[in-house]
């Protein structure tokens, strides 16, 4: 016999946790459609954000007001200085190289975290309304349903400023071809930086929820497995695909670990990669490049 | 499509039927059927755009037509994998010089024969037995058949990325006919040559055809080129054959010659050219 | 540029070591490394068995990274599915060595095949991310399956040579560099053949390469499966080095570590793999060395691991951005250096 309402409340916790995926696919997608670069570290930047909110409000005893921005503004920093200083110099080499640092940059940052901060799992402050939230019959961790309402709302925000704004369209322009770009004057150092800063950002409120939820450690940069994950499964490029493919994998993590266990949730999330990589390797949105002899 | 052989004897060598290539909306060929007997020069020639590339990859097997086939030695080739129609004996080189940075021209070369060779990675690792004898096989077989006659044997060693752009071009024929290729497929190659390494290439591919037997099929923009050396012209506009013949009877078809210069009347243009003041050229 | 050169027959001109420098060079080499275990401590020793270990499964990731392009962060997942396999082997049927690693590299091989055949028909990103759920997987078969002893892990009798246990530094010497100097060998004969330069030009360019006649799946399988074999065999051969082997034994870190290495080194060269392994090893000792210089260094210890952790990011980054062709490239500038040093005025 089935329990209907349990896999309800389960299949609720998982979409809002993917809510929380989408948000760091977000920022995975941000400078893949920008400069075609990927970014395996996306989740130790997530941590990093995570740790800079940690240090503004616990540490320094900021209030939340003026943490929040603190942090968001610090990783949008961070973002900047990563392009300057590793991504830029290696324009024109091939994507490899890139991808590379991008792996460097990811235990450079594990390595700070535990020097700063020690790898002791910490815990956030409270910030989120703590009132549980019930759908139907369905109980959801208000944490949880609160951060996906943050999620949603960014990615709307950004869709929108895709569609509309013609920045968006100098994005897209600057990463299929950066000469062209140029000379139409685009200016692409300029939108490279800004892709990094804006995913720096992203990635950081991404951080804090996650924080939030479930305490911050130097191994967060897991999450950023499944981030990778999701962004095969929605698209490297797709803003539409990371919300699907998140809240597709945030489903099936749960639905696993429910009625798995724990240790299977990243086995299920792996069996998905192989999946998709087998049927639709571009993702649900991803464009698929035609390469040219 | 009735193609005019002057004494057509043997079967052709290369059939294309009714070929169709189309990327989502777009169609980058339509219908396109030409025969390419053994032993000739055939050219491919249209303005830029006209699908001559994507025919060439369509050939290789590169792209998959979306209909009609492709016909090799009188067998279908037209599911046939890229790699298995190298065997076969399709060679090809490159319109951007496809050469492999990381290795010497040796190197490169030696790569074209790759799909003949039969090392497999045990006998590799091992290096002595199989892999030593093929390996110096192939070396001597490069070395007096090809670098000889392409006289490339002073830049043997060099890495391909300190080479001028038309001794890459040499290093990609050279690579080319170490395919052991019975159709030789060069896409634009004399592009960017001046003068007189327009007549050397002019004269390697001549000789390719008397010395080795290979068939030729080139992708060509300067018309001296085609003219001189091909027995048959098929012309592109826009994916379709607009004309296909001897280069004579190619180079007045008033369809050709619109495609070129928007206008089909010659002597219309001619007229046009007077009286807009520009001196009249040869005709 | 290396004068009086000259080559009068084809052969002569492929051979690995072409001039009578290179060939004393190798014959001092030989005679160092045979003498070496007789007058080093038990230390260096140690250390010598480790960077071997480290030079054999570095040149099995260069073939894959360095000379195919595709990367991968699955380097320590394999040897740990290599370490196992010996392990097992060893612990349950005794065989002898050479077989239990050469099972051990099987193993591993198939491993790849598995993460290979699904990632590798797209781009190379995919392979990584793959390689990178690999770790995961294999870590949690490690730890939960009922014959790899969980998170305890297992010990391994030692090698035994007809009867002789390997059993210290001296004796497992004999093993190990001989082995790592044969799978040097076969990577470097790997590149003067076609199975080589098909490598090389799917690095380069792989859409021109199958239109070259060259099946680009079944090669990248192929390269993948041969740097996972050899990443097997050198799992094997660190068990029987260190005598456990535990879930922890390969984590991810233990691949970042092996891709440093051949980018420090020099992808793309024997030479740089070798390089890459030998820096790459002595940097955590090193560091060790530098903190017990400190004054008060004794309470830096709990900082070893992630410092080293930060250097390893920084020598990926560093070395990518200012000196792409890494350590090899810098000896080369100083071999030319001195080529050229008699002609200066």
């Amino acid at each position: 016999m089935m329990d209907w309402a349990y896999l309800f409340e389960i299949s609720l916790t998982g979409v809002a946790g993917g809510g929380l995926y989408s948000l760091a696919a977000l920022a995975f997608v941000i400078v893949y459609k920008a400069t075609r670069v990927v970014n395996i570290a996306i989740g130790e930047m997530l941590m990093a954000g995570a740790y800079l909110f940690f240090t503004f409000a616990a540490m320094f005893a900021l209030p939340i007001w003026l943490a929040i921005p603190a942090t968001v503004l610090g990783s949008g920093l961070l973002g900047a200085m990563i392009e300057r200083t590793m991504i830029r110099p290696l324009l024109g080499e091939p994507p490899i190289s890139v991808f590379m640092v991008t792996v460097g940059l990811g235990s450079v940052l594990v390595g700070l975290v535990e020097v700063i901060w020690t790898a002791d799992q910490r815990r956030l402050p409270e910030f989120l309304p703590a009132q549980p939230i019930m759908i139907g019959d369905a109980f959801l961790a208000p944490k949880i349903f609160w951060g996906a309402v943050i999620a949603v709302i960014f990615i709307a925000a950004v869709l929108l400023i895709f569609r509309f704004w013609r920045g968006g369209i100098a994005l897209r322009a600057t990463a299929s071809d950066q000469a062209a770009a140029y000379s139409v004057g685009i200016n692409v150092p300029r939108v490279f930086s800004l892709a990094w800063v804006f995913s720096a950002m992203i990635a950081a409120v991404s951080g804090i929820i996650v924080g939030s939820i479930g305490g911050i450690s130097s191994s967060m940069g897991v999450f950023g497995l499944s981030v990778l994950v999701v962004v095969i499964v929605g698209g490297l490029d797709s803003v539409l695909g990371a919300l699907i493919g998140g809240l597709f994998i945030g489903l099936v993590e749960a639905l696993a670990g429910a009625y798995l266990g724990g240790e299977y949730k990243l086995l299920a999330t792996f069996i998905v990669l192989v999946a998709v990589l087998l049927v639709r390797p571009y993702g649900l949105f991803g464009t698929h490049e035609i390469e040219r002899l | 499509m009735e193609t005019p052989q002057s004494g057509g004897r043997a079967a052709p060598l290369l059939e294309v039927d009714g070929v169709t290539l189309a990327f989502g909306g777009v169609k980058a060929l339509s219908g396109v059927g030409f025969d390419v007997r053994p032993g000739s020069i055939t050219a491919v020639i249209g303005p830029n755009g006209a699908g001559k590339t994507s025919l060439f990859n369509t050939i290789s097997g590169f792209y998959r037509p979306t209909g009609g086939s492709i016909r090799f030695k009188g067998q279908d080739i037209t599911s046939v994998p890229a790699p298995r129609r190298a065997r076969m004996g399709l060679g090809r080189s490159f319109q951007n010089i496809a050469l492999f940075r990381g290795m010497t021209v040796l190197d490169n070369i030696k790569l074209g024969r790759h799909a003949h060779l039969k090392t497999t990675v045990l006998d590799a690792l091992l290096y002595i037995g199989r892999a030593s004898r093929e390996e110096a096989e192939l070396r001597r077989d490069i070395e007096e058949r090809i670098i000889d006659f392409l006289e490339i044997d002073h830049i043997r060693h060099a890495p391909v990325s300190a080479l001028s752009y038309g001794l890459q071009k040499r290093v990609e024929m050279a690579r080319a006919l170490a395919m052991q290729p019975e159709i030789l497929m060069l896409d634009e190659p004399v592009a960017g040559m001046n003068r007189e390494e327009t007549e050397d290439m002019a004269r390697f591919i001549l000789d390719v055809r008397e010395e080795w037997g290979v068939t030729v099929l080139m992708v060509e923009h300067d018309m001296g080129m085609v003219m001189d050396l091909s027995d048959h012209v098929v012309v592109l506009n826009f994916g379709q054959v607009i004309a296909q013949g001897a280069p004579a009877t190619v180079q007045t078809d008033p369809e050709v010659v619109r495609a070129y210069l928007g206008s089909g009347d010659v002597d219309e243009l001619r007229r046009r050219l007077r009286t807009s003041g520009v001196t009249e050229g040869s005709a | 540029m290396r004068i009086g050169t000259l080559k009068e027959t084809y052969v002569a001109d492929a051979a690995l070591f072409d001039s009578r420098t290179q060939k004393i060079w190798l014959v001092v080499a030989g005679a160092l490394l045979v003498l070496f275990p007789f007058v080093a401590s038990d230390y260096w020793l140690y250390l010598a068995c480790l960077v071997s270990i480290n030079v054999a499964s570095a040149t099995g990731l260069n073939i894959l990274t360095g000379y195919t392009g595709l990367v991968s962060l699955g380097q320590a997942a394999f040897m740990g599915l290599g370490a196992y396999t010996v392990a097992t082997m060893e612990s349950t049927m005794g065989t002898p060595f050479a077989l239990n690693l050469l099972c051990g590299g099987v193993v591993a091989m198939i491993g790849g095949l598995v993460v290979g055949i699904p990632s590798l028909r797209v781009k190379g990103l995919y392979l990584a991310i793959a390689t990178i759920a690999a770790s995961f997987i294999t870590h949690f078969l490690f730890a939960n399956l009922s014959f790899t002893g969980g998170t305890g892990g297992l010990s391994i009798q030692p090698a035994s040579w007809f009867g002789l246990p390997l059993d210290t530094s001296f004796r497992i010497y004999w093993l190990i560099v001989p082995v790592t100097l044969l799978m040097l060998l076969g990577a470097a004969n790997l590149f003067r053949t076609r199975i080589g330069r098909a490598f090389i030009a799917i690095r380069d360019r792989d859409i021109s390469a199958e239109v070259l006649g060259i099946p680009l799946l079944r090669y990248k399988l192929l390269s993948f499966g041969l740097s996972s074999f050899y990443a097997g065999v050198a799992g094997g051969l660190w068990a029987y080095f260190f005598r456990v082997v535990t879930p922890e034994s390969f984590p991810l870190l233990m691949s970042i570590f092996f891709l440093a290495a051949i980018i420090v080194g020099g992808m793309g060269t024997i030479l740089g793999g070798v390089l890459g392994a030998v820096f790459m090893t002595m940097v955590p000792e090193l560091l060790k060395f530098v903190f017990d210089l400190i004054p008060g260094g004794a309470g830096l210890t709990v900082f070893l691991s992630p410092v080293r952790t930060i250097i390893f990011g920084l020598l990926i980054i560093g070395f990518l951005v200012f000196e792409p062709h890494g350590l090899a490239e810098i000896w080369r500038r100083v071999r030319r250096y001195f080529h050229l040093w008699p002609f200066r005025n």
